[in-house]
């Protein structure tokens, strides 16, 4: 019988192995040094709090999308359905029963999750283009029911007068912005911590398996489809708090919310961070955004050019994203020690 | 409620599989009794693993039936069939290279407790050593470990394994064999090294074009020289 002795024995190692227990490691302290970093970010850049809590908020965005995409291999131009559902689901509680930010948020992802579950249990038995296609039309419905029904919405002119009470009770989202950088900054480290003990359970891990081969999951006993349409759900409650997140903070929710374009975007920002990672969610989503603030600035009409190229030279040269590079770094910083 | 001992006996009668259209087997039957061990024989082609894909769902199906203590199966998804009692262990070794080892066994959980492992590591204590590695980092031999503890770890009643052996080292087979030869369990076992399929099984079933063509003691089989040459065409060393 083997003992709990015999399994503490050193793993033997692999340049795979290292680039492996490289990521993982990454992935372990990611959480910490988004939180560090948003909270030097407050320190650092007070004028530019606004930026950083739409930031914020499209990361957690962008996570959900990482879930479907980078842990299940669906392949989604309609993310945004869950994302606009939250928006206007939080937007609409928030105008006519609550305003407790924590409520609206758990609204929002209740309102992602149940659009995610309903269409994905519907969509899900289709792959690749098929799919794509049957998800650019779940968000083309969302935003026409949004925008015919503008008695709720506020159609074309956009949902406003959300106005939230203080967090907790004690915190008012003043006009500097603060309390809504910090509530987002909290929410997206929970989110991610969360999100880390989805993809790390059984369930995660059998999602990660229906992503390499569906058939290997069914022959184990799984059902990729069921897998699937779960993951789908749990991605839209992310994707949905998301949603309510922006419309606490910002107090308005807009058409662009449900839009093709905000799907798309979301996409360029998994890519350039890194699919299947996590913080890759976070990496891209502050480097889209962050290169769209300043180019914007200086060239407002050609700014998307040099985005294109950016991803252009990532998906090149460093086609795992950003994140991939920043563990490559890392390994071979480990690599120069283990040598030493 | 029947003991795990006594359950695990499978019935195929008549089975008709293919891929799509294409008819591979032409109404196989056999049966193994609860406990027993089948080696599943004959030369490349003539559709052993067909047999065991079919058993798993796997492939269309045209006709005949696969009973499991008695309850038909073949209507089942590949999911539920895995669900009854069925464990597989296919050709491609079936690991998944993105998980490290531990991931891919605890998708062979089904909802046990992850102490479950330990069940794993004790079986391939190699696997304990490596359980940090990712699949695609591990030997042939070590995949088909891990390959087959996963399957072991979902409790199935019936174990399928498509030539666990292929590609091997004799000292991992030897390590793999002696592994399996512990196992309280029905298995049909696919494998191309005819000696150790016929020490290790009770009975042999000979495949020739989609059909059963011989159906015996696996002992009897082996010491006739004749039978292996006419379905297999090779002969045993002595």
């Amino acid at each position: 019988m083997t003992t709990m002795a015999d399994h503490s024995a050193p793993e033997t190692t692999t340049p795979g192995n290292t680039l492996m227990t490289t990521r993982r490691g990454i992935d372990w302290i990611g959480i910490p040094v988004v939180a560090a970093v948003g909270l030097a970010a407050y320190w650092l850049l007070p004028d530019d709090l606004g930026l950083l809590t739409r930031i914020l908020s499209s990361a957690l965005f962008v996570l959900s999308l990482d879930l479907v995409l980078g842990y299940g291999g669906i392949a989604t131009l309609g993310q945004a359905a869950m994302f606009g559902a939250g928006a206007y689901a939080a937007g609409i509680a928030a105008v006519n029963w609550v305003a407790d930010p924590f409520a609206l948020l758990a609204v929002g992802g209740v309102a992602g999750g149940l659009v995610a579950l309903a269409t994905g249990a519907l969509i899900l038995h289709a792959r690749g283009l098929t799919l794509l296609m049957l998800t650019i039309a779940v968000a083309q419905i969302v935003q026409e029911v949004a925008n015919k029904a503008r008695d709720w919405t506020g159609g074309s002119d956009g949902l406003s007068g959300i106005e939230p009470a203080p967090v907790l009770g004690m915190f008012r989202f003043d006009m500097y912005g603060r309390t809504s950088y910090l509530f987002a900054l909290a929410v997206l480290v929970v989110a991610l911590v969360v999100a880390r003990r989805i993809v790390r359970s059984p369930f995660g891990l059998a999602c990660r398996g229906v992503k390499e081969d569906p058939l290997r999951v069914s022959a184990i006993g799984g059902s990729p489809k069921l897998y699937l349409v779960a993951l789908y759900g749990v991605a839209g409650v992310f994707a949905g708090v998301a949603g309510g997140l922006t419309a606490v903070t910002s107090g308005i929710v807009g058409l662009d919310s449900v839009g093709f374009s905000w799907s798309a975007e979301a996409l360029v920002m998994l890519v350039l961070g890194g699919t299947g990672r996590l913080y890759g969610a976070v990496i891209g989503t502050a480097a889209f955004m962050g290169i769209h603030h300043i180019l914007a600035a200086s060239d407002p009409f050609h700014w998307m050019a040099f985005i294109g190229l950016f991803l252009i030279g990532i998906v090149l040269f460093l086609p795992g994203g950003i994140a991939s590079g920043v563990e490559r770094l890392v390994g071979l910083v480990r690599g120069k020690e283990d040598r030493a | 409620m029947p003991t795990e001992s006594s359950v695990g006996s499978l019935e195929v009668a008549e089975l008709r599989a293919g891929y799509g259209k294409t008819l591979i087997l032409d109404g196989v039957s056999f049966a193994v009794p609860a406990g027993g061990r089948l080696a599943l024989l004959g030369r490349n082609g003539v559709g052993k693993s067909t047999t065991l894909a079919t058993l798993v769902g796997q492939t269309t199906r045209h006709g005949g039936s696969i009973r499991l203590d008695g309850v038909e199966l073949g209507g089942l998804s590949s999911s539920a069939r895995a669900a009854a009692g069925l464990g597989y262990v296919p050709q491609t070794r079936d690991v998944f290279k993105s998980l490290t080892v531990e991931e891919n066994l605890v998708t062979g959980l089904k909802g046990r407790p992850r102490s479950a492992l330990e069940e794993a590591y004790a079986l391939f204590p190699r696997l304990g050593e490596r359980r940090r590695n990712g699949g695609g980092e591990l030997s042939g031999g070590e995949q088909q470990m891990l390959s087959v503890a996963r399957a072991l770890l979902g409790k199935p009643t019936v174990l399928l394994l498509d030539e666990p052996l292929e590609g091997l080292a004799p000292v991992i087979c030897d390590l793999l064999m002696d592994a399996l030869s512990k196992l309280d369990m029905t298995i049909v076992l696919v494998e191309q090294q005819v000696d150790r399929a016929l020490d290790f099984a009770d009975r042999v079933v000979f495949l020739d074009r989609g059909r059963v063509v011989h159906a015996g003691p696996a002992h009897q089989a082996k010491a006739d020289a004749a039978l292996l040459e006419r379905h297999l065409g090779v002969a045993l060393a002595a």
